[in-house]
C-alpha cells in the first residue's frame, strides 16, 4: 500500500527541491482620485481614451479585492455604471462579458473597451443622450500599487502549498492578476515558477488555464491548493 | 486600555498584520504629526485616538496635536462645515477674518515637528503657512461633492500648497493641481464602541435608560446635528408606528467644536414629547452605552441629509444589524442596496425600508450578515492603517507601480 510511503505532510514522496525558490510578494494599493468624471457615454469614452492605464486597471480589477465575498458581482465598474446608472443594459452586458483573461496588456484591454463602446454608439445614436443624475457620475480613479517582498519563501512544492494556505489574498492577487496583466508577464507567477523551477509543465498549465476572473480570491486559493495537493499525492 | 496590533490577529488573521509590519519598516525614521481641532467628540478624534497608538505599535513614530480656538472660531468653522456640505448659509468677510485671526495664533503657537504633517479638516488648514521642507497632507472628512464655492475657494488657496489631499468618497474629489487619494475611514472592532458585549451589559444599559425590550427598537446614533436629520427620523418612526408597535431611540453626544447641537436637541425634544416610546438620550462620550444600544436594536437608521462618511453605518453593520440609511456621502460605499442594507432618499423611503425589515426578520438578518462581511473586508482600522502608511510612502514615490 502506498500509504506506507507517505511523508509527514501526507504526500507520496518528498517534493523535489526547486531550482530557484519562490519568494512571495505582496501588493498593496492606494486609490488615487483624478477629479475626472463622466455623465454620459461620450464623456466616458473620451476619458477612457485619455486616462493613464492605471485607471483602466483600477476600474477593471477593483471588484476582485473589494467584493471578494460577493457573488455575482459586476466584473468591471464601466459595465456596472452603464447598466445601472445609464440603463444601457445591452452595452453593460457587452462590457461585462469582455474576457479580460484573453488580454495580456492594459493597452489592449483599453482598446477593446473603447471599441465596444464606439460600436454600440454607432448603432444606438440615442444612447449618447442619456445622462447620469446628479451624484451618479462616473468618477475616474487610478490604482497605485506598492509591491514588496514578504518573508515567505518556498523551496519545494510542499512548502509552497503550506504558505499558500495562509498568505494574504493581496499576495495571491499580485502573483495572479497584477503580474500577468499590469506587469505584462503573460502568465501568472505561480505557473511560471512551477514550470521553470519545479519542471512540472503539466501542473503549471493546469493553473494557468484557470480563468481567475470568474473566481473570488478565496475560491482561487482553494482551487489552486486542491490542484497542487492532487499532484503531490499522485 | 493597551492598544496593540496583536489584538487584531483573531479578527483579520496574522498575515495581514505581518504585511503591516513589513510596510511600516519602510517608514523608518519618519515622524508623522497629526493635527485636528478637537481631542474628543466626532469621528476624527475617535479615529485618531486609536490610529496614533497603533501606528506607534507598528514602529511608526506618530504624534497628535490639537489647535486652539474660541467659541467664535468654532461658530465660523461650523458654518464652513455646513456650507461645504452644500447647506445654504451666509458667509461674511468677518467670518473669514475671525478664521484667519485664530489661525494666525495657532500658526504662532503650534510646534511643527513632523516629517509628514497630516492636517485633518478645514479648522487647522491654514497651518500650511508653516510648511518648510517637510511633506504636508490635507485630510478632508467632509462631503464636499457640492460645496459652497466661496468657502471652497477660500480653502483652496491653502489646499493647493499641500503635497496631497485625501477624500473619503470618489464624488468628493475636486479638480486640484495636487495628488488626491481616496481613503475611507474605518471602525475599530476592539474599541469600546464595537467590541463584543456580554448580554448583561446590554441589559443594564437598557435598564439605565428605562428602555424595555417589549417592542422592536429602532435606533439612530448620531450627534444632534441638523445634517443627521433627527427630526426626519422621528417622522419616519411615526409612519412606521401606524403599522408596527415599536420604539425609537435617538442617542448621541455633542462635540466640543459644535455649538449648534444643543439647539437641535431642543427641537428634537419638542417634536417627541407626548410619545413615551421615543427615547432621547444625550450620551456624552459613553461608548459602551452606544455599543449596547446598537446591539439591542432591531433596526438601525442613519437618515443623514449629508455625511462625511457615516461610520455609524459601519458600526451597526459590524454588529450584523439591518441598516436603513440615506444614499449620501460614504454611505453607498458601505451599503449595497438590498444586499447589505437598504438605502433611502426620503422620510417615506426610510419608513418603508424600516417596515420591510420589521416585517421580514429573515431578510433583515441576511442583510445584516452580509453587511458584517463587507465591513470586515473593507472598513476596519487595519485597512485604514495600511492605506495611511501607503499614503505616507506615496509622498516619496510618484510612480503608479512602486517597488518597496
Amino acid at each position: 500500500m502506498g500509504f506506507k510511503n507517505k511523508n509527514k505532510r501526507g504526500y507520496m514522496q518528498k517534493p523535489a527541491k526547486a531550482i530557484e525558490p519562490f519568494r512571495f510578494y505582496t501588493r498593496l494599493h492606494l486609490s488615487e482620485l483624478t477629479g475626472l468624471r463622466a455623465s454620459n457615454l461620450n464623456q466616458l469614452l473620451d476619458i477612457i481614451k485619455q486616462v493613464p492605464g492605471s485607471c483602466i486597471y483600477h476600474h477593471t480589477h477593483r471588484f476582485l479585492q473589494q467584493h471578494q465575498y460577493l457573488s455575482p458581482e459586476p466584473p468591471n465598474d464601466f459595465a456596472y455604471w452603464v447598466s445601472n446608472v445609464l440603463g444601457e443594459d445591452e452595452l453593460g452586458e457587452r462590457l461585462a462579458s469582455i474576457d479580460t483573461v484573453q488580454f495580456f496588456t492594459v493597452r489592449s484591454l483599453r482598446d477593446k473597451i473603447t471599441s465596444t463602446i464606439e460600436e454600440y454608439l454607432k448603432k444606438n445614436i440615442s444612447a449618447s443622450l442619456r445622462f447620469a443624475g446628479e451624484g451618479e457620475e462616473f468618477h475616474f480613479i487610478k490604482s497605485t500599487s506598492f509591491i514588496l517582498p514578504t518573508n515567505c519563501i518556498a523551496y519545494d512544492l510542499g512548502e509552497f502549498v503550506d504558505i499558500f494556505r495562509t498568505i494574504t489574498i493581496d499576495s495571491i492577487y499580485f502573483h495572479i492578476f497584477e503580474s500577468r496583466l499590469r506587469l505584462e508577464k503573460k502568465t501568472n507567477d505561480f505557473s511560471n515558477w512551477i514550470e521553470t523551477s519545479i519542471g512540472d509543465k503539466g501542473l503549471a498549465d493546469k493553473i494557468s488555464r484557470l480563468d481567475p476572473y470568474t473566481h473570488t480570491l478565496e475560491d482561487l486559493r482553494k482551487t489552486i491548493i486542491k490542484i497542487i495537493e492532487q499532484r503531490l499525492r499522485d | 486600555m493597551m492598544v496593540n496590533m496583536e489584538g487584531y490577529i483573531p479578527i483579520v488573521g496574522r498575515p495581514i498584520i505581518d504585511d503591516l509590519r513589513l510596510l511600516a519598516e519602510k517608514l523608518e525614521g519618519k515622524v508623522i504629526q497629526h493635527i485636528n481641532s478637537t481631542a474628543v467628540g466626532g469621528g476624527v478624534a475617535e479615529i485618531l485616538n486609536r490610529m496614533v497608538p497603533l501606528l506607534k505599535d507598528l514602529g511608526v513614530e506618530s504624534g497628535w496635536d490639537v489647535i486652539k480656538g474660541g467659541e467664535r472660531f468654532f461658530e465660523v468653522t461650523k458654518k464652513f462645515h455646513n456650507t461645504l456640505h452644500g447647506k445654504p448659509g451666509e458667509i461674511t468677510q468677518r467670518d473669514f477674518d475671525i478664521f484667519l485671526e485664530t489661525s494666525q495664533k495657532n500658526i504662532e503657537a503650534l510646534d511643527i515637528y513632523g516629517d509628514i504633517v497630516f492636517v485633518h479638516d478645514p479648522q487647522p488648514i491654514a497651518l500650511i503657512k508653516k510648511k518648510t521642507g517637510n511633506k504636508w497632507i490635507w485630510r478632508c472628512h467632509i462631503d464636499v461633492s457640492n460645496p459652497n464655492q466661496r468657502v471652497w475657494g477660500f480653502l483652496e488657496d491653502f489646499i493647493v500648497k499641500y503635497d496631497s489631499a485625501v477624500f473619503s468618497a470618489p464624488g468628493f474629489s475636486q479638480k486640484l493641481p495636487i495628488r488626491q487619494f481616496l481613503i475611507s475611514p474605518s471602525i475599530d472592532p476592539l474599541s469600546d464602541k464595537n467590541k463584543e458585549l456580554p448580554q448583561e451589559t446590554i441589559d443594564s444599559v437598557l435598564r439605565r435608560y428605562d428602555i424595555k425590550k417589549d417592542k422592536p427598537i429602532i435606533t439612530q446614533i448620531s450627534r444632534f446635528d441638523r445634517l443627521k436629520d433627527p427630526v426626519g427620523v422621528i417622522e419616519a418612526y411615526k409612519l412606521v408606528k401606524k403599522y408596527f408597535d415599536c420604539q425609537l431611540i435617538l442617542a448621541g453626544g455633542s462635540a466640543a467644536d459644535d455649538p449648534e447641537s444643543l439647539q437641535v436637541l431642543e427641537e428634537v425634544m419638542t417634536r417627541s414629547k407626548n410619545d413615551k416610546d421615543i427615547h432621547i438620550l444625550l450620551l456624552p462620550q459613553d461608548d459602551i452605552a452606544v455599543n449596547a444600544l446598537q446591539r439591542a436594536s432591531d433596526v438601525i437608521v442613519q437618515k443623514s441629509l449629508k455625511e462625511g462618511f457615516g461610520l455609524t453605518v459601519a458600526e451597526a453593520l459590524w454588529k450584523s444589524k439591518p441598516v436603513v440609511a440615506s444614499n449620501v456621502g460614504g454611505i453607498p460605499l458601505q451599503i449595497k442596496h438590498k444586499y447589505s442594507g437598504l438605502l433611502c432618499h426620503s422620510i417615506d423611503g426610510a419608513s418603508f425600508a424600516i417596515k420591510q425589515f420589521l416585517a421580514n426578520p429573515g431578510y433583515a438578518k441576511k442583510l445584516g450578515q452580509n453587511g458584517k462581511e463587507h465591513i470586515k473586508n473593507n472598513f476596519l482600522i487595519t485597512r485604514h492603517i495600511k492605506e495611511y502608511i501607503l499614503l505616507f510612502l506615496s509622498l516619496y514615490h510618484k510612480e503608479d507601480v512602486v517597488y518597496l
